[in-house]
């Protein structure tokens, strides 16, 4: 069985991003980038289904910059077995992304898609669900447990309310949510090894698929900021300025 | 221009945040027709034809929609939406769940978890977990937009009096089958919907303890949420997380229990009218968007509370 996990190279979780000077666009001047959390989740999922004799062959792809090698690389060296890099210099739109991942799908014949259910710079959370469409094939996301059956995999969701059981027939596209499992480090000798293993770069021109995109951003702010309150003494205060100055309880 | 919005429901009750989708497609301007897809669905279409805003509700009632499985769904929502130039549903695990299904199939790029309306083909809306704010315009002929919930007033639910058209299409796709499932049954309001929450975070230090919590959540009439520092450690189920990846909330209040303040949760629950913090780190960042803080061991403070609150 073979799986394709698309990975997204994005700010690292730990930076407090801000808006550029003309307030039109995200400061990305010297910001450490990392691979999106949830995509990093899903690249263990693949190699977990590998490591269980599940999946022989994982494929590793990214959409963006050439700079999306690295992410790449940490996901051949966590245990991909080659990557695919799909070039593009503009920022491209989750649809345009779907776009690019269903063409590569038509020619690699994954029987699993894996993909993190969001990315945590535009927090979109739509990219498996367009590719899916796309492919008109059977979804799973926000997932937190994978079983692999015979011609099928059940999925646990997690939903509003809790919990929800599906069962998809492959090829299927999962995203991932946070608690389906924690990602291991790379070591040092599969860092080493990673280096060796192929990584094609292809263009976005090459795959004619029209990418322009549908929205324009007109600018970027930083949200409204909480005034700062005051500390209380005790229990009784607190009550008390909740009954009578807030006046939230009764 | 008119909206078709997409009905969040279980049904046997239309789920307020609904009437949250109802109030940004007012914002949008034109007819706003309400899409139910469900089975055995009757007393939510019964519940929508009063409410006052909508010009038709559509109901799609088969057993094919009784989990709300997107694969059957998003067909449904397309072969419906021709005549629309907006379709809106409020940012549930269901709506996104199917609404980038639907774009897709329309050739869409669709627009997550709109805080605002600007403008019919200009929105606001968070990026970077809440750190910013991003103003975005869509090109699109057709706008497919997820709103976030607490960002809208509710919609008044009732006074209203429209038809009820039955849709007797059926897209049964037979790739997604429904297994089960394991809702949380509880008394309490629910969280995104709550006049008043009140979480813990890691520093509860157990599931058990989470009992301090309830009991002062029963006097106050209140949902009780977590951190996903609780939720991981598993001291609670998933479902109660409030954060940047699980719900949204902005509660009139909001009391944070041993809860330190990461980004991530900051990000579900910053809205809140009024925001209490009880920590014993006075460091702690929750201190910062607190309106009243108090820095005390949350193990002296919760039965305090408790019995303060009993008078």
């Amino acid at each position: 069985m073979k799986v394709l996990v698309a990975v997204k190279r994005v700010v690292d979780y730990n930076v407090k991003v801000r808006p550029n000077s003309g307030n039109t666009n995200v400061d990305l001047a010297n910001v450490k980038m990392s691979i999106n959390p949830f995509c990093e989740i899903a690249v263990e999922e693949a190699v977990r289904l590998k490591e269980k004799g599940v999946v022989t062959e994982i494929i590793a792809v990214s959409i963006g910059s050439l700079q999306s090698q690295e992410q790449l690389r940490t996901s051949l060296a966590l245990g991909a077995d080659r990557a695919i890099l799909i070039e593009s210099n503009q920022p491209i739109e989750p649809l345009a992304v779907a776009k690019c991942l269903k063409s590569l799908c038509e020619e690699e014949r994954p029987d699993i898609i894996l993909m993190g259910k969001q990315a945590i710079d535009g927090d979109n959370n739509q990219t498996g669900q367009m590719l899916a469409s796309l492919l008109g094939c059977a979804q799973g996301t926000f997932v937190s447990e994978v079983q692999v059956e015979e011609g099928a995999i059940a999925v646990t969701r997690e939903i509003d309310g809790g919990l929800q059981t599906l069962s998809l027939k492959l090829p299927a596209v999962i995203t991932t949510d946070l608690r389906l499992n924690e990602p291991r480090y790379a070591s040092l000798p599969n860092i080493m090894k990673a280096k060796q293993k192929p990584l094609v770069i292809r263009s976005v021109d090459d795959l004619g698929i029209d990418v322009s995109p549908r929205t324009q951003l007109m600018g970027v702010e930083p949200p409204s900021q909480r005034e700062a309150g005051i500390m209380v003494a005790d229990v009784s205060q607190l009550v008390d300025k909740l009954k009578n100055e807030a006046k939230v309880i009764s | 221009m008119s909206t078709l919005v997409i009905a969040e429901h279980n049904n046997k009750q239309l789920n307020a945040a609904t009437l949250n989708a109802i109030t940004a497609a007012k914002q949008l301007g034109g007819n706003i027709d309400l899409l139910i897809a469900g089975y055995e669905c009757d007393v939510v279409a019964q519940q929508a034809a009063i409410i006052p805003s909508l010009n038709k509700v559509m109901v799609a009632d088969n057993c094919a929609y009784g989990h709300f499985i997107a694969e059957n769904i998003a067909p449904l929502i397309v072969d419906n939406a021709h005549s629309y130039s907006h379709i809106v549903a409020t940012a549930t695990t269901t709506a996104k769940n199917i609404m980038p299904r639907v774009a897709a199939l329309l050739d869409v790029q669709a627009i997550s978890d709109i805080s605002s309306v600007l403008s019919e083909d200009t929105f606001k809306r968070p990026i970077y977990a809440g750190n910013l704010i991003a103003t975005v315009q869509s090109s699109d002929p057709v706008k497919v937009l997820t709103i976030r919930g607490t960002a809208f007033d509710a919609a008044s639910a009732q006074g209203g009096s429209v038809n009820i058209e039955t849709l007797d299409q059926v897209y049964d796709l037979g790739i997604t089958t429904f297994v089960g499932e394991q809702l949380a049954k509880s008394d309490r309001p629910e969280l995104t919907a709550a006049n008043i929450v009140i979480s813990g975070g890691r520093g509860m230090a157990s599931g058990d303890n989470f009992d301090l919590l309830y009991k002062i959540a029963d006097q106050l009439g209140a949902a009780v949420g977590a951190s996903r520092a609780a939720v991981d450690a598993g001291f609670v189920p998933n479902d109660m997380q409030v954060g940047q990846t699980g719900k949204i909330v902005a509660p009139d209040l909001y009391i944070a229990v041993g809860i330190s303040g990461a980004i991530q949760h900051l990000a579900g629950m910053k809205e809140s009218k009024v925001i209490v913090a009880i920590n014993k780190d006075e460091d702690a960042p929750i201190f910062a968007v607190a309106d009243y803080g108090l820095a005390a061991d949350l193990f002296t403070v919760l039965p305090e509370l408790e019995s303060q609150l009993s008078k």
